[in-house]
């Protein structure tokens, strides 16, 4: 059993780094809501403004409506792609009776590539949005998005088909329905939180890519987490802008953290370790 | 077998099997044969040179890809244990708590799913020498301000606590997924044996994590080889070669210096070490599975 004292050493020490964790948030919390000139004195008592915010969005040379529009329609359009090529492969290898050796190639290189680092790609795929003028388009980006996060798309989904029991989709092959009826009637439903949950991580991953986007992108379809990066890189470090857009970009994070926490802790730990 | 059964298992397979093929196989062997090339941008099309090894000999007289390479291994070690360290305490930390559970496991997800590059911005500024936190704390028990970032031996501690900080939130998700599926017989049969508190840890709990401890560890080591967004927005490597890693190098021989021959070559150097390091992983990971079950 439990020694009161044990508790007490259990909530402190757990306290302590939770208060480790936060600290840097609420730090750029406070650097969002400074003018430049209480963030270089150092303020810590300072009368809050919205001034970051307005030079963010309004201000003349302002690109961050559209890099908001980017991220958004490239972590979508990305999201949608993984989980319908994922969840379409899962079933099949998983479910059907095909040769052994394409599913265990499959995932053995999907492993493989998961692990590699992804800049060891980005100049071949620069290479080739070059090559077919895709450079600086989102279709380009989208594909590597797509690519990236297939891994751990797939990797989620296939943990969650494996938990699916198998006898209601036998009873619907006995009813004689073809395998693409029981793909989009009876396998899609019974996957759903497993589709979420991949849903949610994908897509806040290819929210939070920066060096991929980098790359393949230009002012015009740059990403948020591009944009924030050049704030850093201008002559004058533009700190506030900097944390007004870091702030920002938290927000799909946190929404999600709050409403699917369940989700994003089961697949991330079954797309992890298997 | 039905026709049309067979064709929903090749068009359903199709495309993750074209994705694999055109977005990640065939750029690897492009960067196979880019690597003996000596390429150039020119009147909107690329010019290539076959200069054979060249590119391979040059590699060594590269003043940032080897040193890199080590900082790489560096710090992927070095962080890795102390992620073990303080993940395995907050894990068990986790498990025993009976309220707040959730509120603890969300806030430790933070770190994972914020952007990396906004987690760089917020450290960067942390670390800032005349109005970051850190010296502004050390100024208050008046201690002289350090240069976090622009010290050589100083920067790349910087990074280690950064990368510890940014990470450890993940091993607390893999081992309290592990530590909550322990079985519940073994600890039942510990406390009739009058095991608790310290000693159930010590000579339970942690026996029956090992797989899991291993397992994690090695995974967290070969993806910290990724690290890329952090340096490049806190040191671009620097100062000198200090905190620079692998990721860094590539692109800025490939991306920055348009060297896009030798970065080939760093990205083949790279991928084989972590190819090997890979298969080394994949054994390990292998047993570790056997020996739980």
């Amino acid at each position: 059993m439990q020694t009161k004292l044990e508790k007490y050493i259990t909530f402190i020490g757990l306290g302590f780094f939770g208060v480790l964790v936060l600290v840097p948030f609420i730090w750029i919390s406070t650097i969002a809501f400074k003018k430049q000139i209480d963030i270089l004195m150092m303020k810590m008592v300072f009368k809050p403004t919205l001034f970051n915010f307005e030079k963010l969005f309004f201000s003349k040379e302002a690109t961050f409506f559209n890099d908001i529009f980017n991220s958004l329609v490239v972590g979508i359009s990305s999201t949608i792609i993984i989980l319908v090529v994922c969840s379409m492969a899962a079933f099949t290898m998983i479910r059907l009776k095909i040769p052994q050796w394409i599913t265990a190639l499959i995932f053995l290189w999907v492993i493989v590539f998961h692990m590699l680092p992804p800049i060891t790609f980005v100049g071949s795929w620069f290479q080739m949005a070059s090559s077919f003028g895709l450079f600086n388009s989102r279709i380009a980006l989208i594909l590597a998005h797509v690519t990236i996060n297939l891994p751990i798309g797939l990797l989620i989904i296939a943990s969650f088909m494996r938990d699916l029991p198998i006898e209601i989709q036998e009873a619907a092959f006995i009813d004689g329905c073809s395998n693409r009826q029981v793909y989009l009637k009876v396998i899609l439903p019974l996957l759903t939180p497993g589709l979420f949950a991949t849903a949610v991580i994908v897509f806040l991953f290819s929210w939070n890519d920066f060096m991929v986007a980098m790359n393949l992108t230009a002012k015009a379809t740059q990403t948020v987490p591009v944009s924030i990066a050049t704030f850093s890189q201008q002559y004058e470090v533009r700190y506030g802008e900097m944390a007004a857009g870091s702030l920002i970009s938290l927000i799909p994070a946190l929404i999600l953290t709050f409403f699917a926490q369940k989700y994003i802790v089961k697949g991330l730990t079954a797309g992890a370790v298997k | 077998m039905n026709k049309k059964d067979l064709s929903w298992k090749i068009y359903s397979l199709l495309p993750i099997i074209l994705i694999l093929i055109f977005l990640t196989l065939i750029p690897l062997v492009n960067i196979f044969y880019n690597s003996f090339f000596d390429i150039r941008w020119d009147d909107g099309a690329y010019v290539y040179t076959f200069i054979g090894f060249q590119n391979y000999i040059e590699l060594p007289n590269n003043k940032f890809y080897f040193p890199g390479l080590k900082n790489t291994v560096k710090l992927a070690l070095i962080g890795v244990i102390f992620q073990m360290i303080f993940g395995f305490l907050i894990a068990l930390g986790i498990s025993k708590i009976k309220r707040g559970k959730s509120f603890f496991v969300s806030l430790f997800l933070l770190p994972i799913l914020l952007p990396p590059i906004v987690i760089g911005s917020i450290w960067r500024l942390m670390y800032g020498f005349d109005f970051g936190i850190f010296n502004y704390l050390l100024a208050f028990f008046g201690v002289f301000p350090l240069d976090w970032l622009g010290n050589s031996s100083l920067a790349f501690i910087s990074i280690v606590i950064l990368d510890v900080w940014h990470w450890t939130p993940f091993v607390v998700l893999l081992l309290l997924a592990g530590l909550e599926s322990l079985p519940t017989d073994v600890y039942e049969a510990g406390r009739v044996d009058g095991t608790s508190g310290w000693s159930e840890i010590v000579h339970i709990t942690f026996p029956l994590m090992i797989p899991t401890i291993i397992v994690t560890m090695v995974f967290r080591f070969i993806l910290s080889f990724k690290v890329f967004d952090e340096i490049y927005l806190l040191t671009q490597g620097g100062p000198g070669t200090a905190t620079e890693v692998i990721s860094f190098s590539i692109y800025e021989t490939f991306f920055d210096s348009d060297n896009m021959g030798l970065g080939s070559v760093m990205s083949v150097v790279s991928l084989f070490v972590i190819s090997a390091l890979i298969i080394v992983v994949l054994n390990i990971i292998r047993r570790a599975n056997k020996y739980a079950n």
